[in-house]
């Protein structure tokens, strides 16, 4: 099968510092991909630099939308958006004296056309986009099932439903793949095991793929077709959750090394 | 206690508040999305009221009725300072935009300096009579001796400029991306809003108030010149930073504070020193209220 996204030899440079070196990584279509590993592996910068936060020092990002090639490094984050990609963060990044609801019409807003002109005078184009934004994010909350806390602000929520919420705002954007940071931190047992539902729910029905970096293993084995491991920036191992448990390697890489005799 | 005058003195305030207020919206707001202060604000309602002189001098010559003359006037006003706050932020801020924030307030200080100097040399350092836009209503006469005409307009067009604002930022999408912009810049431009456009919206929206505020208070005052926009703007500032910088509803209370102490103190007391109660009352407020009336105390993450 043909990949969505393909990631061929990206390295990140911070001054002297090496945060990513040369990882390849490609996700398929409707796949479940993680990417795991120690604090400070380079997760969440790999993910800086898919989404256009960081532009990285070299190799090549590449997206299939619709079987056609289109490369992203140097793209800004807006742009990248409304290519099709979608993140959440690993802390929560609400717009918090929002309501919940418009949040989700935020996340609208990169694939409405309407412009500044459009804002001021409000023609009926306009106006008709505002209620088919209002539908639709009515829709996606009720999906994700928030749908009782739509006119309240997003800081009084509970801690997991702001986290769903915030999925809810990333898939507003019409995302053909949702990169998601970390969605189980802080959760209970509960909230986590609610949100594995809620990933498969989004992959089955909506063929969103989806790359996820995490750190509670049994949400990772669980869900993940196929699992890539960083430590120090490089890969050090990949394949599916049955190889990535038995991988020494990769062992080595969480518990340290045995000081042999 | 006499009614009347004390009645008077309110207005006044309110008057002067009203000004105050539709220039440090500008200041408010462009804080609120960038955390810069925008010293040349000052500049883009000086310009706009020069631009109102010299329009409104052509229309009036041209023999436009009185009415055309405001309208006219005050469009061509706003557009060019649109077009002055949309550069400057192009020219002096953008390229900074990632620099220490004090290089960004030295620009804009820099920015303030040369236009005051630049209208200096292309139009004069002398004080221009600027034409009385607003009629005497006749409607308005038996009570022009609390509140004339020219500031009976000028409350009324703060207050529709207010609530047009309020209804822009709070339903329309443009306000919600400056409301998103303004929280979380990374967030905001991961869901598709375009940073850099928000922010010129919201340097041309500020710009368009402070014309409109230029154009009225030269119209009340009867004179401009060249360093006009240098006090307003100070005053405005104050306004804003008395509010609690950053926040709409904010800079318009810290207006009509601002007006009103103005207005009571020099009223009651003595009008040499209208400058020092503004600035001490900011002094008193500021120890009480570091982060302004309005304004929240932000925790610092360490």
């Amino acid at each position: 099968m043909k990949p969505i996204l393909e990631v061929q030899n990206m390295t990140m440079d911070f001054g002297g510092l090496r945060a990513i070196d040369s990882v390849d990584l490609s996700i398929e279509k409707g796949q479940i991909v993680a990417l795991i590993g120690p604090n400070g592996a380079g997760k969440t910068t790999f993910f800086n630099c898919i989404t256009g936060i960081y532009t990285p020092t070299s190799g090549d990002i590449y997206i299939y939308p619709r079987g056609k090639e289109e490369r992203l490094n140097g793209l800004k984050p807006n742009i990248v958006t409304k290519k099709g990609l979608a993140r959440t963060f690993q802390n929560i990044r609400l717009f918090t004296s929002m309501t919940v609801l418009e949040n989700v019409m935020i996340g609208c807003h990169a694939i409405t056309k309407a412009g500044i002109m459009g804002a001021i005078f409000r023609g009926a184009a306009t106006k008709a986009e505002e209620r088919l934004i209002v539908k639709k994010s009515y829709g996606i909350l009720e999906k994700i099932g928030l749908e009782k806390y739509v006119d309240e602000l997003a800081i009084n929520l509970p801690y997991g439903a702001q986290r769903r919420l915030e999925i809810a705002r990333a898939l507003a954007t019409d995302p053909f793949l949702l990169l998601l940071d970390e969605p189980a931190a802080g959760m209970n047992p509960q909230e986590t095991m609610e949100l594995d539902e809620l990933i498969l729910k989004i992959r089955n029905r909506e063929g969103i793929s989806i790359l996820l970096i995490e750190h509670d293993m049994k949400l990772v084995m669980s869900l993940s077709e196929k699992i890539y491991v960083v430590d120090y920036g490089k890969k050090i191992a990949e394949g599916t959750p049955e190889e990535i448990r038995n991988n020494p390697v990769v062992i080595k890489a969480y518990l340290g090394e045995e000081i042999d005799e | 206690m006499d009614f009347e005058y004390f009645t008077q003195l309110f207005l006044g305030g309110l008057t002067r508040g009203s000004i105050y207020a539709l220039i440090a919206l500008g200041y408010t707001m462009v804080y609120g999305i960038i955390e810069l202060i925008n010293f040349a604000h000052g500049e883009i309602y000086m310009i706009g009221a020069f631009t109102g002189l010299i329009i409104s001098s052509v229309l009036t010559m041209m023999g436009m009725p009185t009415l055309a003359v405001i309208v006219l006037a005050g469009m061509a006003a706003i557009i060019y300072s649109c077009s002055y706050g949309y550069t400057i932020e192009k020219i002096a801020y953008k390229p900074l935009r990632n620099a220490p924030r004090l290089s960004a307030l030295i620009s804009a200080i820099g920015m303030s300096l040369f236009l005051q100097n630049y209208v200096l040399l292309a139009q004069t350092s002398d004080f221009l009579p600027f034409p009385s836009l607003v009629p005497n209503f006749a409607f308005w006469e038996p009570y022009s001796h609390i509140i004339s005409s020219a500031e009976l307009m000028i409350l009324l067009t703060t207050l529709i400029v207010m609530i047009l604002l309020t209804l822009l930022i709070k339903f329309t999408k443009i306000g919600k991306a400056m409301r998103a912009t303004s929280q979380d810049k990374v967030m905001a431009s991961l869901l598709g809003i375009n940073v850099d456009q928000v922010i010129s919206a919201t340097f041309v929206v500020g710009s368009a108030t402070a014309a409109i505020g230029g154009i009225l208070i030269a119209s009340h005052i009867g004179q401009i010149n060249f360093y006009m926009g240098f006090i307003a703007g100070i005053k405005a500032f104050v306004a804003a930073v008395l509010g609690g910088i950053g926040s709409i509803p904010g800079a318009v209370l810290g207006s009509f504070v601002l007006g009103w102490t103005e207005s009571f103190f020099t009223g009651y007391i003595s009008s040499d020193y209208e400058d020092v109660f503004a600035f001490i009352f900011l002094v008193v407020i500021l120890i009480f209220r570091p982060s302004g009336i309005l304004g929240r105390s932000q925790a610092q993450k360490v």
